[in-house]
């Protein structure tokens, strides 16, 4: 895999405060590597020590090779960025915008208004190219701003808080676009929300107090949670008792917890040994007990669940 | 075009695209126009000069200058745009000088726009247009230094009202170094060459010996350099706080 972004022992310091603390890593093409982690826990700061905003107080950032700090114009040439909150000049309108990032990329005359379309269309901003930037919704504004991030086809795109405050269909969109993008480059990009980890990394690192505390696929994310590949059970009519006896002789089960009664129907969860897959074992048990069944179903544990064991102080898992 | 072209370009359009050029266009030269005749006796002196018309123009600039270099670096700050921009393929000194130069050459065009001033005396007489060619560019060598200082001062806050105060009163300090409003506060403690210093910092003294007509390199030179180091120091201050979101 073509190494394109290369990350050694970052760290950035603002006075006594310690905001990234030797962040190490690598990202390769075809490579979306989803930034999570706490509100203040260095992700944006990352993100602009990797753009050249920010000169890290140790450590160096090689984009395509390029040294941020020691070839900025080489490094930034790559890049494309879309900073938290995707800011633009609001008097501006986004036809006159892009016009002007283009210009700024190097683009002239007839390549400069190809590239300015192209990117337009990709982007659907047909609609309001001559209106003026404040005078457009959060949507556009976002997609302004992702348009002068992709405008110059960069190897490697930073996207800080792409879908942050946008609606569904919006959020959807801007997803379907940075998928489309995710072949050919490679993607970092910061979110709050854990479902767009799923649905758009290949992989997520979890950053809390500026050191990173995860670094894996989402499946592997998962994994990290205690009730990832558990059984959820609810069965009409037989003493909970007989059925903990029962399931217990089940291969693999390490533990019931029931979760609740009503009427003679009981709740409960099966917890498995180390994660493995215990489903059809139960299924067969529940067959063979001739139990009524009204639910079996696996869960595969909530990211929301390992997000705040990672990130909170007491960690119990490792 | 090289990239502060790109930067001069948007930035001089964006005075146009909003009301800011038209209202400090009309005013100045409403101001230059009411200094002139009312407070300056232009007629009254039945002399063929501008002398009355350039002499206001140091006060002028006090207030209009801040005014309009508080947004360069505090807008930018405010809304953001400083990490979009910074993190183009462009250096610092790139992006400060094209700021820079396209509020240098929008106060220009003002200043150009007061030439029926120049029209009526040589209508009404025959001045020297040699001496009247050296005021204005005395003029604009000086709005250039008053533009540098706001442009360092509106780099050191997102607040474009502190900005505009703040430069305001380190402006008037160097109109009036060579003044015992400001030489008094140095003149018990400080030793003589530092007052000297001082005074020579004046922008009313190297202002009115340009505007007298004559061109010595060293009044330019003082306008230049001090340009440069308020650039200079815009882009260190610009450095120092981008930091602090």
């Amino acid at each position: 895999m073509e190494i394109m972004v290369e990350i050694k022992n970052l760290r950035k310091a603002f006075g006594p405060i310690v905001a990234v603390d030797g962040v190490s890593f690598t990202v390769g093409k075809r490579e979306v590597l989803g930034f999570l982690g706490p509100n203040g826990a260095g992700k944006s700061t990352t993100m602009k020590m990797i753009t050249g905003f920010l000169t890290p107080t140790s450590g160096t950032v090689h984009i395509c090779g390029h040294n941020i700090e020691d070839q900025p114009i080489e490094a930034k040439m790559r890049l494309g960025y879309l900073p938290e909150g995707a800011p633009a000049y609001q008097d501006m309108t986004p036809a006159s915008f892009l016009t002007f990032i283009g210009e700024m990329r190097g683009y002239r005359g007839a390549t400069l208004k190809r590239t300015v379309s192209e990117t337009v269309e990709k982007v659907n901003l047909q609609s309001v190219l001559n209106q003026s930037i404040e005078t457009l919704s959060k949507g556009f504004k976002r997609r302004v701003g992702l348009a002068q991030a992709i405008l110059h086809d960069p190897d490697i795109l930073i996207l800080d808080e792409p879908t942050d405050g946008l609606d569904p269909n919006q959020k959807h969109e801007v997803r379907t676009l940075i998928r489309a993008m995710a072949q050919e480059k490679a993607i970092i990009l910061s979110t709050h929300i854990l479902e767009e980890v799923h649905a758009l990394c290949s992989r997520a690192m979890i950053i809390a107090k500026g050191k990173v505390v995860f670094d894996g696929t989402p499946a592997e994310l998962e994994g990290k949670s205690p009730a990832h590949n558990t059984v959820l059970g609810t069965i009409a009519g037989v003493d909970p008792l007989v059925l903990h006896h029962h399931l217990m002789t089940v291969k693999g089960v390490k533990k019931i917890e029931e979760l609740g009664r009503d009427g003679d129907l009981v709740k409960f969860r099966i917890y498995p040994d180390d994660g493995q897959w215990i489903l059809p074992d139960i299924g067969h048990c529940v067959r063979e007990q001739g139990w009524e069944v009204r639910e079996l179903y696996p869960d595969r544990g909530k990211l929301d669940e390992v997000f705040r064991l990672l990130t909170t102080p007491k960690q119990t898992i490792s | 075009m090289g990239r502060i072209g790109v930067i001069f370009q948007r930035e001089l359009a964006g005075y146009f695209a909003t009301p800011i050029a038209a209202v400090f266009i009309v005013i100045f030269l409403l101001l230059s126009g009411a200094f002139t005749f009312y407070l300056g006796n232009y007629f009254a002196r039945g002399q063929a000069d501008l002398v009355p018309f350039f002499d206001f123009h140091p006060w002028l600039y006090l207030v209009l200058i801040p005014a309009l270099a508080m947004r360069l670096w505090a807008e930018e700050r405010r809304s953001g745009t400083i990490e979009l921009l910074l993190t183009l393929p462009v250096t610092m000194w790139e992006a400060v000088a094209g700021k820079f130069l396209a509020a240098w050459c929008f106060t220009g065009i003002a200043l150009a726009l007061t030439f029926p001033m120049w029209l009526t005396v040589n209508l009404l007489g025959d001045p020297d247009n040699g001496v009247i060619l050296a005021s204005y560019l005395g003029s604009l060598l000086m709005a250039g230094g008053f533009l540098a200082i706001g442009s360092c001062i509106s780099a050191l806050t997102k607040n474009q009202v502190i900005a505009f105060v703040v430069s305001v009163v380190i402006s008037l300090g160097f109109i009036l170094s060579g003044f015992p409003l400001v030489l008094e506060l140095f003149s018990g403690w400080a030793p003589q060459f530092l007052l000297n210093a001082i005074s020579s910092f004046s922008f009313l003294t190297h202002f009115q010996s340009i505007s007298k007509g004559v061109l010595d390199l060293r009044d330019i030179l003082f306008f230049l350099s001090l340009i440069a180091f308020w650039l200079f120091a815009t882009a260190t201050v610009i450095d120092m706080k981008k930091a602090e979101s």
